[in-house]
C-alpha cells in the first residue's frame, strides 16, 4: 500500500459523508493485494482513531463517530467473518452496561473493538451479580464496563469486590460520561483503568497483550 | 436585594450586590422530607415543601421545581423507572418503530397526572415566594427527547436517514414543548430553561445543528411567553455560543470540560453565563476543594454581572452532601459580593 496515507484521507471522507459504498470499494481494492487484517490495521483502525481523537478535541461530534463506527463494523465483519483465521488472537472480552439504560456509548465501544478485528462478548445490560457470574462462567479476561448515570458508576466497585473475593484475575475496564467528568472516578470504583473512548479501549487491549506475550 | 433582583441585574450585565446562585437540587428534597425519591416526587406538595425548605437553609437565588426529565416521556405514556439513590431514568421507549411517528400526537398538558403534579408544585411556590425569589422552570427540547422517546440509537438513524419522519417529530414535540413551558409560565414560573443537551456541539457536529436543533430551538424559544435559558446539561457549547446568541434567549448552561473565563467573553454581554462547577466530582470535593472551585468560578466570571454561579448539569447528584452545598453557599456570600476583589 504505497498511496495509504491518501487512501486513508479518501477512507476517512467516505465515513464522515456516510458513503458506505465508497468506503467498502475503497477497502476492497486495497484488499486484494494486503489481505483483510492488513487493510484493517492500516486503514480501519486509523480512520476510526483519527476521528475519535477529533471527536475529544471537540472538532467532530458523537453522531459522527456512532455513524462511521457502525459503518467500518459492517464493513469488518464482511472483510472477517467471525469465524476467519485471519481474526486476531486475543484474550477473552466482553463488554455491559452495568444497572444503567443506556447503551450508546456501549454500542460504540463495541463497534470500534469490533472494527479492529477482535471479537467481544456483548453482555447488554447486567446487574451487579448478573455481571459477576457471567465473567466467571465465561472466563473474561478483560471486562469492558460503560455506565452514563453516576450511581451505576459507583456501583462499578461492588462489581470489582466481588470479583476479588473469588479470585477473579478480569481486568476491569471502565467508561461512560461520570468517568469523563471526574477524571479520579475509576480509581475510586477500584476499576482496573478507564477508557475515555474506543481508541483508548483498544490501546488497553493492546497493552494487555503485550503484557500475556512477554 | 431580593433574589429576583439580584438575578435580573446580572441578566442585565450589571453587577448586582453579590453574585447570584443557584442550587439546582431536585431528588435532595427527599432527604429534607425523609421520603424515598419515588415517594417525594409522587406528589407536588412534597417537591414545593422540599424546595422551599432547601431555600431556607442553603439562601440561593432561586427556586427549581424540576421533577426529572423522563416526566416527559411518562407525560406521552412512558415509563418511568426509579432509583433509591439517584435520579429516574426513562423505560423501554415508546417509540419502537420510527413508522409510528407519523401516526402521533403530542398528548395534552390538562389533565396529565404527572405534569399537573408539578404545575402544583409551582401555584404553591410561587404562593410563597411571591415575587421575591425567581422560580425556574424546565422543559426538555423538541430535539432532545426523542432520546427518551425513542432511544439513542434510533434517533441518531432518525435524524439521518428519514428526514421527514423526524421533521414530524420536531412538530409534534415543539408543540409540546411549548405548551408545556407556558402552561409552567401561567402557574408562576419565572422563567424556563430549555434543556437541549442534543444540540451540544459534544453530540452533533455544528453543520447539523444548524440544519436542525437550531431551528427547532428558534422557534420554539420564539412561542415561550416568558424568559428562557438554554442549557447543554455538560455538554459543551464553545463553538456555537455566536448561534445560540442568536436564538432570542437570556441564558446559557456551560460545562465544566470548557473554560468558564472563555465561554464568558465570548457570550460578550449577549447571554448570561450559568455555571459551572463541576456536580460529579463535588460529590468527593473536601470542603477546600468546594472553596477554591466556587472561588475560581467566580473569578472567571463574576466580574461585570452576566454570571450566575451552579452546578454545570442543572442538577446536582443525591450524593452530594450538605456540608458541601453549605460550604458553596457560604463561599458565595463571603468571595462574591460586589466589587469581586
Ligand atoms: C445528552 C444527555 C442527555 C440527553 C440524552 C441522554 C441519554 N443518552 O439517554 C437527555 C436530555 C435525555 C438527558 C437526560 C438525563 N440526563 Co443527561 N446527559 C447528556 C450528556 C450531555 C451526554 C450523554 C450521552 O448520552 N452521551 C453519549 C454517550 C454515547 O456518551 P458516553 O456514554 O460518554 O460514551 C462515550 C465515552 O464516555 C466512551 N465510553 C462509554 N462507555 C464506555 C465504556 C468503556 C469501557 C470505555 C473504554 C469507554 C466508554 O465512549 C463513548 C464515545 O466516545 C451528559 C453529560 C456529558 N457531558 O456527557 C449528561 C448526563 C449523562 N446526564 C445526566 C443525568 C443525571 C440525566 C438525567 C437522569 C437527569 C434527570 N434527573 O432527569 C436524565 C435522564 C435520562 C434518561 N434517559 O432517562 C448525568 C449523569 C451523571 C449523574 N449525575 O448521575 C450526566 C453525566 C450530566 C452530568 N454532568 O451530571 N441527558
Amino acid at each position: 500500500m504505497d498511496n495509504i496515507k491518501q487512501v486513508l484521507i479518501q477512507f476517512e471522507e467516505a465515513l464522515l459523508n456516510l458513503d458506505k459504498i465508497g468506503a467498502r470499494s475503497l477497502l476492497l481494492a486495497n484488499e486484494d493485494k494486503n489481505g483483510s487484517a492488513e487493510v484493517i490495521n492500516k486503514i480501519v483502525v486509523p480512520a476510526l482513531k483519527h476521528i475519535g481523537d477529533a471527536w475529544q478535541n471537540g472538532s467532530l461530534a458523537l453522531s459522527q463517530i456512532y455513524m462511521s463506527g457502525k459503518i467500518c463494523e459492517q464493513l469488518v465483519d464482511e472483510l472477517l467473518p467471525a469465524a476467519s483465521n485471519q481474526r486476531r488472537s486475543q484474550p477473552k472480552m466482553a463488554i455491559a452496561v452495568l444497572n444503567d439504560y443506556h447503551f450508546l456509548g456501549k454500542r460504540i465501544i463495541y463497534s470500534q473493538i469490533r472494527s479492529a478485528g477482535f471479537e467481544v462478548i456483548d453482555y447488554g445490560r447486567k446487574t451487579v451479580d448478573e455481571l459477576v457470574e457471567a465473567v466467571c462462567r465465561d472466563e473474561i479476561e478483560i471486562i469492558f464496563i460503560s455506565t452514563l448515570m453516576y450511581p451505576s458508576a459507583l456501583d462499578i466497585e461492588q462489581v470489582v469486590e466481588k470479583l476479588e473475593k473469588l479470585a477473579n484475575k478480569v481486568k476491569v475496564i471502565v467508561g461512560g460520561a461520570p468517568f469523563n467528568m471526574d477524571e479520579k472516578l475509576w480509581q475510586q470504583v477500584g476499576a482496573y483503568a478507564m477508557g475515555v473512548d474506543g481508541n483508548e479501549a483498544l490501546g488497553w487491549i493492546d497493552k494487555l497483550m503485550e503484557g500475556k506475550n512477554e | 436585594m431580593t433574589p429576583l433582583e439580584r438575578v435580573l441585574t446580572t441578566l442585565g450585565h450589571k453587577e448586582p450586590d453579590r453574585v447570584p446562585f443557584f442550587l439546582l437540587l431536585t431528588m435532595h428534597g427527599a432527604k429534607e422530607l425523609g421520603m424515598t425519591i419515588k415517594e417525594y416526587f409522587s406528589d407536588g406538595k412534597n417537591v414545593a415543601e422540599g424546595q422551599l425548605r432547601m431555600r431556607a437553609k442553603y439562601g440561593h437565588d432561586c427556586l427549581f421545581p424540576f421533577f426529572y426529565a423522563p416526566i416527559e416521556v411518562e407525560a406521552w405514556g412512558g415509563e418511568v423507572i426509579f432509583n433509591e439513590n439517584g435520579p429516574p431514568n426513562s423505560g423501554a421507549p415508546i417509540i419502537q418503530n420510527p413508522k409510528q411517528i407519523l401516526n402521533m400526537n403530542a398528548p395534552t398538558i390538562e389533565g396529565n397526572d404527572c405534569l399537573e403534579k408539578v404545575l402544583e408544585c409551582i401555584r404553591i411556590l410561587k404562593e410563597e415566594a411571591k415575587d421575591e425569589v425567581p422560580i425556574i422552570g424546565v422543559v426538555m427540547s423538541p430535539f432532545s427527547l426523542p432520546v427518551m422517546q425513542m432511544g439513542f440509537e434510533a434517533y441518531l438513524k432518525l435524524i439521518y436517514e428519514k428526514p421527514e419522519v423526524f421533521e414530524y417529530l420536531m412538530k409534534i414535540n415543539e408543540e409540546f414543548a411549548v405548551s408545556w413551558a407556558n402552561k409552567q409560565i401561567d402557574a408562576g414560573a419565572t422563567a424556563i430553561t430549555y434543556f437541549d443537551p442534543i444540540s451540544s456541539i459534544s453530540m452533533v457536529p455544528r453543520e447539523l445543528f444548524l440544519k436542525t436543533g437550531f431551528w427547532v430551538a428558534k422557534r420554539t424559544l420564539a412561542r415561550i411567553k416568558g424568559p428562557t435559558g438554554v442549557h447543554f446539561a455538560s455538554g459543551r457549547c464553545l463553538p456555537i455560543i455566536d448561534d445560540v446568541a442568536r436564538l432570542g434567549t437570556s441564558i446559557i448552561g456551560t460545562s465544566v470540560l470548557e473554560d468558564l473565563a472563555e465561554v464568558k467573553s465570548k457570550c460578550n454581554r449577549r447571554l448570561t453565563v450559568l455555571g459551572n462547577l463541576n456536580g460529579i466530582e463535588m460529590c468527593r470535593w473536601t470542603k477546600k476543594e468546594a472553596k477554591e472551585a466556587v472561588k475560581n468560578a467566580i473569578d472567571k466570571a463574576a466580574s461585570g454581572g452576566g454570571f450566575i454561579l451552579a452546578d454545570n448539569h442543572g442538577e446536582i447528584p443525591f450524593q452530594v452532601s450538605e456540608e458541601i452545598l453549605i460550604t458553596i453557599a457560604k463561599t458565595v456570600n463571603k468571595y462574591g459580593q460586589y466589587p469581586i476583589k
